[in-house]
């Protein structure tokens, strides 16, 4: 085994430089993340406004899988941080060849481009990029293969901490296909690193990852079990692709087994939140009532997705800015000292 | 050419000899071991071996020299320079070439090369089914004849139980020693690393352990049943090491090798998405590891091979989960080799065993061994030199080898194919 190497997405100063996972980052980074995004949002109409923090600053947009909600979220959180956009959907197809990725990359950093937004169908691809690009440039990572989708953990965190005031000492359970799930790997991480008291996750072991304890999580094979005392529920999507795989039987054994319904409900927490990262599948993850009930938060963590989004661009450039500032710091002072 | 190595530490497993003596060399063939001259003999050259080591030629039973075809870097010539430059002289390659060595051409084709290049001793291993598509026969006998030492599926297993069933019951029928490496398609399901610790944190496309041994277990049924004589080539799990064990304890004529990257390194290397560590079958895991190197100090493994694979630096330059998986490893079979001994792991005879006498032995062959009368093919090794493996320095065309960086204590300086040096270390 080889030792660690340093951790690719912190500057020197240990500060965000890239956005790739939530693995490897402390709470300062993640609470930092939380508290820009706060400010972003106005308390009083909850509106977002726009700010100048990314004036003269080019995002690209780098979409090598199809997205809508994810690329629209960036899109906004982009130009709200008064950032050029550009995007570029590009068939995974055509870049099956290296040069070619790493070609359209370095052409593409030619442009004078800031700050690439990636999603990608390869568990590591955004680490891949982060690699090769310029030092000035930029990675946030917008979902890479089953791997990490970090934005939307931490917009989840968000939602957490809005109904809950801190994801401090929480009891969260996790439903359905744990396994092929970007986002639950991201979720999974933010949560121990906010130190929630226990992750749960429920779900036949079809659908568990084959070491669930390398996660840090419990694995419970009945809901009833899984979601007794907890504080938030996440549900998560259900691909129609995992009953042609011989994984499961069929969505309505699912959803007999693991679908949220309202009497299960009442086994977590009477004040427990019930989120969804979208979009649902009614009947088969969860039940119409309880989506639309007043646990549920599922339509708010849209929103959210914008706020957190602007911060951690911002965060990613300041965080430049700053490192520049000091490096030229010195010279200064020598200087002065001079005269 | 009258070649004396004097006062070298000769060490040759086949004859149990571990000893400083003299090496007389005549006529590209080792002419004694001894510590008196015989009778006749002048040197034309005198070699000082004072301090350093005499190691039988290497013989490898895995390692793709890249020819013909264009699907790996290289081709023979340079990968046989690979190959001496890091002691071995005798190298298996397998049938995986572009066109396949499904025919009599391409075997004939693969060893005039190897002539021409005059480097080192090449063994064509033969397709087991044509085009490799583990559908149809090949023509066995008629690749026996031409000189294919054994015949194998490469990378490309049968899947068809009926279909290996007969090709193997065909190939005892021929006397055939078949090389397989075992993995089920359907359980591998397209994954790229270990389904462990790893692939769990990292969402990577996993590969169960029972890909590999669920398979290996219908092989070892059905060697039984057929009388086939199959060596099993690059187990990784502890699993398929307690499966060989027991099949051998009970007298079945099967050998096995690993590959050398599987006693050293383990799933966590793949931690930072690196696709240098990206190799079939996969990293595993350190019990693996563990269960690995016991393995070949009890001598349950016969064999450790390079599996070498030079590829293109495009094909590795891809997220992990799309680039080639492969090692370039003939320049580091040796050196981590060692490093076993140096670990405490093997003791020297061991070690050396597994690279020379114990494969030559599966094949038949009388290489890999200083036996008075047999092709000179040595190494003159200085144990005490410090190198640092630097891919830019690597001779084979592909310089994908996750060693970089590695500290190493011992080099070859010199390598002897049949009595003339084909590879002189320039830093010495």
């Amino acid at each position: 085994m080889r030792l660690s190497t340093p951790n690719l997405q912190l500057n020197e100063q240990g500060k965000l430089r890239h956005f790739l996972t939530l693995e490897g980052l402390k709470q300062h980074h993640l609470t930092e993340i939380l508290d820009v995004a706060e400010s972003f949002i106005n308390p009083l109409t909850g509106d977002i406004s726009k700010v100048p923090s990314l004036h003269g600053k080019t995002i690209m947009n780098l979409f090598f899988e199809p997205s809508t909600r994810t690329l629209t979220t960036f899109e906004i959180a982009e130009k709200r941080l008064s950032a050029d956009v550009v995007n570029l959907n590009i068939e995974t197809s055509s870049t099956k060849k290296g040069e070619t990725l790493l070609d359209t990359l370095w052409n593409l950093e030619a442009m004078l481009v800031d700050m690439f937004v990636v999603r990608h169908s390869e568990s590591g691809a955004a680490h891949f990029i982060a690699k090769h690009v310029a030092p000035h440039v930029h990675v946030v990572n917008a979902g890479d293969g089953q791997h990490a989708h970090p934005t939307q953990a931490m917009l989840d965190m968000f939602t957490i901490r809005k109904h809950k005031g801190d994801i401090f000492d929480l009891k969260v359970a996790i439903i359905g296909d744990i396994q092929h799930s970007r986002v639950v790997r991201s979720q999974i991480q933010a949560l121990s690193i906010l130190e929630a008291r226990e992750i749960r996750v429920i779900g036949p072991k079809t659908l568990m990852p084959s070491h669930p304890e390398a996660l840090g999580v419990h694995v419970y094979d009945h809901i009833e079990e899984g979601l007794d005392g907890v504080d938030v529920i996440i549900n998560v999507r259900l691909q129609s692709e995992r009953m042609k795989s011989a994984l499961l039987p069929s969505e309505k054994e699912f959803f007999n087994l693991y679908g949220l319904t309202k009497e299960r409900l009442s086994y977590a927490k009477p004040d427990a939140i019930v989120m969804h990262p979208g979009p649902v599948n009614r009947g088969v993850e969860i039940d119409s009532e309880v989506a639309d009930g007043h646990q549920s938060v599922i339509l708010e963590q849209v929103t959210y997705g914008i706020a957190v989004r602007m911060a951690v661009m911002s965060i990613i450039i300041d965080n430049a800015k700053q490192l520049n500032a000091e490096k030229q710091i010195p010279k200064k002072v020598t200087e002065e000292a001079r005269s | 050419m009258r070649l004396l190595i004097e006062n070298a530490r000769i060490i040759d497993p086949s004859q149990q000899m571990d000893q400083v003596s003299n090496l007389y060399i005549s006529r590209g063939r080792i002419l004694a071991i001894s510590d008196t001259v015989p009778e006749g003999f002048t040197p034309d050259q005198v070699i000082d071996g004072g301090g350093k080591w005499v190691l039988p030629g290497l013989v490898d039973l895995h390692a793709r020299l890249a020819e013909p075809g264009s699907r790996y870097e290289g081709n023979i010539a340079s990968e046989t320079k690979a190959a001496v430059s890091g002691g071995i002289t005798t190298i298996c390659s397998p049938p995986d070439t572009n066109p396949v060595n499904d025919t009599q051409a391409v075997t004939e084709l693969i060893q005039r090369r190897a002539r021409q290049a005059a480097t080192a001793f090449v063994l064509p291993i033969g397709a087991l089914t044509q085009g490799l598509e583990g559908k149809m026969l090949s023509n066995m006998a008629a690749l026996k004849n031409a000189g294919c030492i054994a015949l194998s599926q490469a990378s490309q297993p049968i899947q068809n139980p009926l279909t290996m069933k007969n090709a193997m019951a065909y190939a005892a029928s021929n006397e055939i020693l078949l090389m397989l490496r075992c993995e089920d398609d359907e359980l591998k399901n397209n994954g790229v690393v270990h389904s462990g610790v790893i692939s769990s944190r990292l969402g990577l496309a996993e590969i169960p352990a029972s890909a590999e041994t669920a398979a290996l277990a219908r092989d070892l049924i059905l060697a039984e049943e057929t009388g086939a004589r199959v060596h099993f080539s690059q187990i990784s799990t502890a699993r398929s090491l307690e499966m060989i064990a027991e099949a051998k304890k009970r007298g079945l004529p099967v050998t096995c090798d690993v590959a050398i990257h599987q006693l050293h390194l383990t799933e966590y290397d793949v931690m930072d998405f690196d696709s240098l560590f990206n190799v079939t079958p996969p990293l595993r895991t350190h019990e693996d590891k563990e269960a690995l190197r016991l393995g070949v100090k009890m001598g349950i493994i016969d064999a450790i091979v390079s599996d070498h694979t030079p590829l293109d630096r495009d094909v590795k330059l891809l997220p992990f989960g799309e680039s080639e998986p492969g090692i370039s490893g003939l320049e580091t079979l040796l050196p981590l080799t060692l490093r076993l001994v140096e670990e405490g792991v093997l003791d020297l005879n061991t070690a050396i065993s597994a690279l020379t006498q114990r494969p030559a032995d599966i094949l038949g062959i009388h290489n890999g061994s200083l036996i008075e009368g047999h092709y000179a093919d040595f190494s003159l090794f200085n144990p005490e030199t410090p190198w640092t493996l630097d891919r830019a320095e690597m001779v084979s065309k592909g310089d994908n080898s996750p060693f970089q960086g590695w500290e190493f204590t011992g080099q070859i300086e010199t390598t002897y194919f049949q009595g003339r040096p084909v590879y002189r270390n320039n830093q010495v």
